[in-house]
């Protein structure tokens, strides 16, 4: 799978409601539909941007506050594989792992800038920004869960493997 | 070397030695659902080809996010929760019977010792009781109500000492709130807080709940606190069951030790858009504002409820104000009931409705108008957090909400406190 496409930049603590508004998740069912909502109450025209293939590039403390599972559905939903931050929630982390939304950890998201365009190397754990020509680190991931985001999530790992193994890389 | 609460129960119930850092595959006591999550973690688990709850009985509904329902979206989430709870012998609790994390600690559903998850990251609450309760998303709570079992990160713990007693008008939310401001909105990701200290006895059961509630918006996985009288008698009277306090070891290990004198807290308020913006009262007063609300799994318990009556037993609400009370349960509706406290509401100019989420978070009722100001009790103000983008969102103790309600601005619940 390649990882290339446009930045879009965020600050600090992008929280689940700011992702997803409570008012859309509750009631619309469907998640393309919850999906052009996306960043609505940063950004009401954010989904309008989104080429399939994009990126999200946060601060810290990515996807704060409420459990709700559709806030890393809608990012998926809309195109963009993949979101690197200094730091994520705890919950959105867990959950997005779930869904099959690949996150990465990197404390030099200030260097990449809006709009830049970025590869993502997931062997050698770095982004190529390639409008500035420079290379940044990104926290290893490990390869069971890898694993587990490329293919689809949790729920399709399990349907695939006819079961839930436990971070046991040899398995994989 | 000595163990925190949090690896003691984890260890409990992993069977292993567990130390803060390592990764664990633990028995679950209890998971609790409502009807905010998509999809419904029943409908992952049966897509999983689920055939059975690990624990019928310990697999808990909960009705409470938009109820009564305002859309047909949502009233069918309802009959398919009410469906799946007739089809597997589920407990349900259906619209109006309040709030999910109330209903969880006063049903006796929620006790010392136990793991519990839940499907809503306030799932931490129950951690005043002297458990591990921490919130997940819907595909861990379908893969936990499948095995009975979830994978945990064993967290590291800050320690909470508190000292002295709060001073008159200064409530536990006020605590909070400082507490949320001071380590910041990531300052307790992925760990446990443990709360301690002689500080504790002059704050009861219910107003300790809403310290551990907020533990989440300091990134932390589970607010805690040590056992005491005040927590074992709540607890007796609500189970027969038999449970198990979980002290930490004097030689645990902390990450860091964060010493509160409760004497010298004021009134807080976290102002618009992150709740990480405590401010001291004084920083805020005269804001104007549009509508308070109280109610909520922070701050609508019976406790909440007295002192925002006895603020407003002889003020009227300001004029074009609303002010929107809401029991977190209807145990907590009829106890304010009987204690006159809705007649006081009503009489003020207040309006009350049904046990549940309320406009917490924008779901179904209250939303606010463009360039409007709420003032609420609730646990978040994010933008849009109440459903309008344009509006603001200030939080508060139930005791400054209802100052302000009947100034029309911030005001200090201490000029009605004087006596």
């Amino acid at each position: 799978m390649e990882l290339k496409g446009k930045v879009h930049k965020f600050g600090d603590n992008i929280s689940t409601d700011d992702i997803i508004a409570g008012k859309y998740k509750n009631r619309i069912l469907s998640p393309d539909e919850l999906a052009t909502h996306i960043m609505e109450n940063i950004d009401p025209k954010f989904y309008s941007k989104i080429k399939k293939g994009d990126f999200i590039v946060a601060g810290k403390n990515f996807g704060l506050g409420s459990s709700r599972e559709t806030a890393p559905l809608v990012i998926l939903k809309s195109g963009i594989p993949c979101v690197i931050a200094k730091s994520f929630a705890r919950i959105f982390y867990r959950n997005s792992i779930n869904i099959g939304l690949l996150l990465l950890i990197s404390p030099n998201t200030d260097y990449i800038k809006n709009g830049d365009e970025i590869e993502i190397d997931i062997e050698r754990s770095m982004i190529k920004d390639i409008t500035q020509n420079k290379d940044i680190a990104f926290d290893p991931v490990p390869k069971f869960m890898f694993k587990v985001i490329m293919e689809g999530g949790l729920v399709h790992h399990f349907k695939t493997h006819g079961g839930f193994f436990f971070g046991n890389e040899e398995e994989v | 070397m000595g163990k925190t609460i949090s690896e003691k129960i984890l260890s409990n119930k992993s069977g292993t030695d567990a130390k803060a850092g390592q990764i664990v595959l633990a028995k679950i006591d209890r998971a609790m659902s409502h009807d905010g999550n998509r999809p419904i973690p029943l409908d992952i688990w049966k897509d999983l080809g689920g055939k059975k709850i690990f624990d019928p009985k310990n697999y808990i509904l909960i009705i409470d996010h938009s109820a009564p329902s305002p859309v047909e979206s949502i009233s069918n989430v309802h009959k398919k929760m009410r469906q799946y709870a007739k089809q597997l012998n589920l407990k349900l609790f259906d619209v109006g019977e309040g709030v999910c994390h109330q209903i969880m600690v006063e049903k006796g559903l929620a006790l010392p010792g136990e793991l519990i998850i839940g499907s809503d990251s306030h799932t931490c609450t129950y951690g005043a009781l002297n458990l591990f309760a921490t919130g997940m998303g819907s595909t861990d709570i379908a893969m936990a109500i499948a095995e009975g079992k979830q994978w945990f990160r064993v967290p590291e713990t800050i320690r909470i000492i508190l000292n002295g007693e709060l001073p008159k008008g200064v409530f536990s939310k006020d605590l909070i709130l400082y507490l949320v401001g001071k380590l910041g909105a990531d300052g307790a990701n992925y760990m446990a807080l443990e709360f301690s200290g002689e500080g504790l006895k002059s704050i009861d059961m219910e107003e300790r709940f809403t310290i551990t509630n907020m533990a989440v918006e300091m990134g932390a996985k589970v607010g805690i606190m040590e056992p005491d009288e005040i927590m074992i008698k709540w607890v007796k009277e609500r189970t027969k069951k038999i449970f198990e306090l979980i002290y930490p070891d004097p030689d645990a290990k902390y990450l860091e030790t964060v010493i509160v004198d409760l004497s010298k807290l004021s009134p807080y308020i976290s102002s618009p858009h992150q709740v990480e913006n405590a401010l001291p009262i004084e920083e805020v007063l005269g804001t104007h504002i549009d509508q308070g609300f109280i109610g909520s799994c922070t701050n609508g318990r019976l406790a909440d409820l007295r002192i925002a009556a006895k603020i407003l037993s002889e003020n009227n609400v300001y004029p074009n104000f609303r002010l929107i009370i809401i029991p977190a349960s209807k145990e907590i509706l009829l106890n304010a009931e009987k204690e006159g406290l809705i007649k006081t509401f009503l009489n003020a100019g207040a309006l009350i409705s049904v046990p549940g989420c309320g406009p917490c978070a924008g779901n179904h009722m209250g939303i606010p108008a463009d360039g409007e100001r709420v003032i609420s009790t609730s646990n978040r103000n994010f933008k849009g957090r109440m459903g309008n983008r344009n509006a603001e969102v200030f939080l508060a103790s139930p005791a400054t909400v209802a100052a302000t309600a009947i100034k029309g601005k911030i005001t200090d619940p201490r000029e009605f406190l004087k006596d």
